[in-house]
């Protein structure tokens, strides 16, 4: 035992410290977005990101035990809000997102990604063991994910869609289903995939075929990547200096400060700052499944593998996104991007996550005097 | 219900913790699997294909604009300038950029103070460009306006100002004509020649006359400037600045100030003076008056402006130099005489003048209806005895005088760099043969030989006719100073048949003949010439039994054209000189061919006195061209309100002065037309006041 007070070497500094690196450099990063001035994105999301780290300390206070009781209600109430989004956007015609609280607008797909992974996660802690290989342990998940993505999907978003999906999936996967079922189903998609693309329209095709190649497009729909790519390649290894980055400054970079703040990043502090970048949200996944694999108890290691999963997602889909290998599906960058909902979202994970690793710890701890 | 796997496992706490531990390290793996994956994807466009990036980054940042190149100058024979450039501040619309076109003429037009006229011209060009083209808003800003816009840019897309330079004729409307003007590029050239260098705002090609004819010895090397933009064209920073090379300069035989007399001497008439250097066929001044001013035509000129121009009678808009067709009248009588003497009839030989004689069963008449009693050559040229001519033409027939029509330059189109020329006809049985299928008849050839019928010829030929007779050399016209040349071939007159005719022509002015009106005030300078009447009506039986009427009672389209050509000093010619005056009728001595010739013809020997003179006349014409034009333009502006019903009209009806002419056709050249149309009034136009 040292002679640090225990509820201090408790407190999760490491992990405080990680994300205040990555949000700190977000935020320098927005500050040369918008050419030099801390208005108006990099004080507000200095801002957003102290309330919503407090949030996820207080988050990480509660009981595991709370999340895996409200994670059914939880799941309903938003399910519900989804369906209430599709009715108010059918009446009022055009895709919707919101729903109008009055003071805020509230956007109840983004709270489905957290949400769909605590409750097939309280799906399976509530199966008996012996079910797990049981069409039983199969369906009533499927159905879980399935009804949120399909919302997601007609609203459309397919970048929150494939995120839900993704989700639901990896906590099935660590539940321990059989292996074969996710390579069975893996080869049957990938076989699907260009019977599919014959069945699409003309212009479906098009979006497709300027995805993988977008500068046959430079000008139409392959304009953000095509961008983007000239960003990120024009900083070289070094980049281009701090507040010199012609792309974002010039405004040739769309959305440069938030679904490609990436971009702007890279043509400024270049491969060196991409990786650094890369690595930190590699530190975060590494301790967000290291908790899960120290957590005896079977909901909570499976809600913190699949919500690092998810902030992983994020970050893989956005960074594919921005280097041309996935299409524009509008899925930020965690800390980095400008915006509140998908902060909420990530830090909502991360104060779980940690709440998870709090409650191993005690128990471990407690365990010696028992 | 169960899968139906053949060997089932049996599955524990225990086993499933394995299970999830193993299954979390694959998707731990996965994820730094996909992160290495970025890392190297990331690496792979910033290291491998940097160059290309970077390459399409900084075309993306710099872009590369065009600085229009200085127009090469025109120089007169002196090294004065004829056109030369000016600074200025202008703004152009860049009609593919444009939001809100209306609103942003509005904003411009009240930031600028435009005219209706400019807002109206804008709105037309914008409407005619094809999008790339740029539209001048306006030139010749002050600094402080040029700034008002500038700060305003982030409002108003698709405006482009710009400093520059503008093309400037400090002669005005005199050399109009001579040197044309520039404009910008028409959709047509661009289309041609792809050289982006004609969508620059700012950049002006020549369209007519000399700028048209040299315009790619005047046009220079454009400059470049790189500037940093941002994706909406939005201009950062220059970076770096190459200078424009300018054109070259050009220098003409026209000597300026000649040039700018000539055209104001030509007063309120509709008319051309020629002057040719006897020396070397240099063409000294080639003024054609009223003119368009090429500064308003080179900045774009307002609708209104083009349209009072299009409907004046005395046609602006041609180059009636060149372009004017007119019968040469008397002006050829020295020319066939000249004939008459090659074809051996001696200058003693007389012929009695009675008034009249039959040709056929036509009447010819001589101007004078009483006769000129016996006549030798001198006094019917002198006299200008149709009489003579008539007698003699037909002894000699019509091939021998148009031979020697040929030589002197009738009909012949010379080398000349200005896009049109006419030039004219000289009629012979072969070519009537050729034209109409039909036989040259003797009547044809009495027309000829008082330049009526089908000869025509053009102020330029005129003026090549007089210095020819002077120099008895087939002189060529020519343009640009030092140009070599090879030395002019004879006329084929020998030297004792041009003495006879010299002096003949001497004595048209200085011996009791018909061109009194152009003797010299230059003390020992003496002008010879020609005077020349033009019908271009005709008169019929009826008319000549009950007088011929005056020109002063005619419509102006009906007057005669007053015709001179002449050289000085008659017996040492430096320099000859043609003038036309359409349908001036010789009605105001002062504004007559005889005496403008005379004048002008002054100004080279003593300038100051010429000016002094000229100075005091113009008082009398209501100012220079440039103001007479202005006030034209005033009142043409007026008369367009009234007639829109913009403006109620003045009780004493003063402004249809200005409006009453245009309503007459400006048709080019009026058919000899055997209209006798008693009731049509005099022209309510000053100018038409004796």
């Amino acid at each position: 035992m040292s002679i640090v007070p225990k509820p201090l070497t408790e407190f999760p500094w490491r992990i405080l410290a990680l994300l205040l690196a990555i949000a700190g450099f977000g935020t320098v990063v927005l500050y040369s977005a918008a050419s030099g001035s801390i208005f108006p994105w990099a004080v507000n999301q200095a801002v957003r990101f102290c309330i919503f780290s407090a949030m996820a300390l207080g988050l990480s206070r509660i009981p595991v035990e709370v999340f895996a009781r409200f994670a059914f209600p939880a799941y309903g109430a938003v399910l519900i809000a989804l369906f209430l989004v599709e009715l108010i956007g059918g009446v009022a015609g055009g895709s919707q997102r919101w729903i109008n609280l009055g003071f805020m607008q509230l956007q109840p797909s983004e709270f489905m990604k957290p949400i769909i992974v605590l409750t097939v996660a309280r799906f399976y802690a509530m199966l008996p063991v012996g079910e797990i290989r049981r069409w039983n342990a199969i369906w009533p998940a499927l159905v879980l994910i399935g009804l949120p993505w399909a919302l997601v999907l007609i609203q459309p978003d397919l970048g929150t869609a494939t995120m839900i999906l993704a989700g639901g999936i990896t906590v099935m996967f660590l539940a321990g289903l059989p292996l074969r079922l996710f390579i069975g189903s893996g080869l049957t998609v990938a076989a699907l995939i260009p019977i599919a693309f014959s069945f699409l329209h003309d212009y479906q095709k098009n979006r497709v075929l300027i995805f993988l190649d977008p500068e046959s497009d430079p000008l139409g729909a392959g304009y953000h990547i095509s961008q983007s790519k000239i960003a990120i390649g024009s900083g070289g290894i070094w980049g281009k200096g701090f507040l010199k980055g012609s792309q974002s400054h010039l405004d040739y970079l769309p959305e440069g400060h938030t679904d490609f703040v990436f971009a702007t990043m890279a043509e400024e502090w270049g491969l060196l700052g991409g990786t650094l970048m890369i690595l930190a949200f590699m530190l975060l996944f590494r301790w967000g499944i290291r908790v899960a694999m120290r957590t005896q108890d079977k909901f909570a290691r499976l809600a913190a593998a699949g919500l690092t999963t998810t902030i992983f997602f994020y970050v893989a889909i956005n960074l594919m996104m921005v280097m041309g290998l996935a299409p524009v599906v509008g899925i930020p960058l965690p800390f980095m991007s400008y915006g509140g909902s998908s902060m909420l979202t990530v830090m909502l994970c991360v104060g779980i996550i940690m709440a998870i690793d709090r409650a191993g710890k005690r128990r471990s701890g407690m365990g010696h005097w028992r | 219900m169960k899968f139906p796997f053949p060997k089932r496992k049996i599955v524990t706490e225990a086993t499933q913790s394995f299970t999830f531990s193993r299954r979390a390290m694959v998707v731990g793996g996965l994820q730094g699997a996909i992160g290495a994956v970025l890392v190297g994807r990331m690496a792979w466009i910033s290291v491998v294909q940097n160059e290309k990036y970077s390459l399409l980054s900084e075309s993306n940042r710099v872009n590369l604009t065009l600085i229009p190149p200085r127009r090469g100058w025109i120089i007169d024979r002196n090294g004065r300038p004829l056109a030369n450039n000016r600074t200025d501040f202008r703004v152009d619309l860049i009609p593919q950029r444009i939001v809100d076109a209306e609103a942003t003429i509005t904003h411009l037009a009240q930031l600028l103070k435009l005219e209706p006229d400019d807002v109206d011209r804008i709105r037309e060009d914008l409407e005619k460009s094809a999008g790339f083209r740029p539209v001048q808003v306006a030139d010749k800003l002050t600094y402080d306006q040029y700034a008002a816009i500038s700060v305003r840019l982030p409002d108003l897309p698709g405006v482009a100002p710009s400093q520059g330079f503008s093309r400037h004729y400090p002669a005005g409307a005199t050399v109009g004509h001579l040197l044309g003007y520039v404009g910008p590029a028409t959709a047509e050239d661009y289309k041609a020649r792809r050289d982006p260098l004609l969508i620059t705002p700012g950049f002006k090609v020549g369209k007519d006359g000399l700028e048209r004819a040299f315009d790619r010895h005047l046009t220079g090397k454009p400059g470049a400037k790189r500037v940093e933009v941002t994706a909406r064209g939005k201009i950062m920073q220059e970076l770096t600045t190459r200078i424009d090379t300018p054109g070259r300069t050009i220098k003409l035989t026209i000597d300026a100030g000649l040039q700018e007399f000539a055209g104001r001497r030509l007063a309120t008439q509709s008319g051309s003076v020629v002057v040719i250097d006897c020396h070397n066929g240099d063409v000294l001044a080639l003024a054609s008056m009223p003119s368009f001013d090429p500064n308003s035509f080179s900045d774009g000129i307002s609708h209104l402006e083009y349209e009072m121009l299009s409907k004046d009678d005395h046609v602006p808009l041609r180059n009636k130099t060149l372009q004017g067709l007119y019968p040469p009248g008397s002006t050829v009588k020295p020319m066939v005489a000249l004939a008459l003497l090659e074809a051996g009839i001696g200058p003693q030989e007389t012929i009695n003048c009675p008034g009249a004689i039959r040709v056929g069963n036509t009447l010819f008449h001589c101007h004078k209806r009483r006769g000129h009693g016996s006549l030798n050559m001198r006094g019917a040229i002198a006299q200008s005895c149709d009489i003579y001519f008539y007698q003699m033409a037909q002894r000699i027939g019509m091939d021998r005088i148009a031979s020697m029509a040929r030589r002197i330059g009738m009909g012949q189109k010379f080398d000349l760099p200005f896009p049109s020329q006419s030039y004219g006809t000289v009629p012979d049985p072969a070519w009537k043969e050729r034209k109409y299928n039909q036989k040259w008849q003797v009547y044809d050839t009495v027309n000829a030989t008082i330049g009526q019928g089908y000869m025509l010829i053009n102020p330029l030929q005129m003026a090549v006719m007089a210095a020819r007779l002077a120099t008895g050399k087939q002189l060529m016209p020519n343009f640009i100073f030092g140009a070599p040349r090879p030395d002019p071939v004879s006329v084929g007159a020998s030297e004792e048949h041009l003495v006879v005719i010299r002096d003949a022509m001497n004595a048209v002015v200085n011996g009791g003949g018909t061109g009194g009106a152009a003797r010299s005030s230059i003390p020992g300078v003496m002008v010879a010439g020609k005077t020349g009447t033009a019908q271009v009506r005709r008169i019929t039986m009826a008319e000549r039994a009950g007088g011929v009427r005056g020109n002063s009672s005619l419509a102006f389209k009906l007057r005669d054209h007053a015709l001179f050509q002449g050289f000085a000093p008659f017996d040492n010619p430096r320099y000859a000189i043609a003038c036309i005056i359409e349908h001036g009728g010789h009605m105001i001595r002062n504004e007559d061919a005889p005496m403008i010739a005379s004048d002008t013809l002054s100004y080279l020997f003593d300038p100051a006195k010429a000016m002094e003179k000229l100075e005091t006349l113009e008082k009398g014409w209501g100012g220079t061209p440039t103001e007479r034009q202005a006030r034209q333009m005033a009142s043409f502006r007026i008369a367009k309100a009234i007639e829109k019903g913009e403006v109620p009209p003045p009780a004493d009806n003063a402004m249809n002065a200005a409006s009453g002419n245009s309503s007459a056709p400006a048709a080019s050249q009026p058919p000899p037309a055997a209209a006798e149309d008693d009731d049509v009034p005099p022209p309510a136009n000053s100018t038409a006041a004796p």
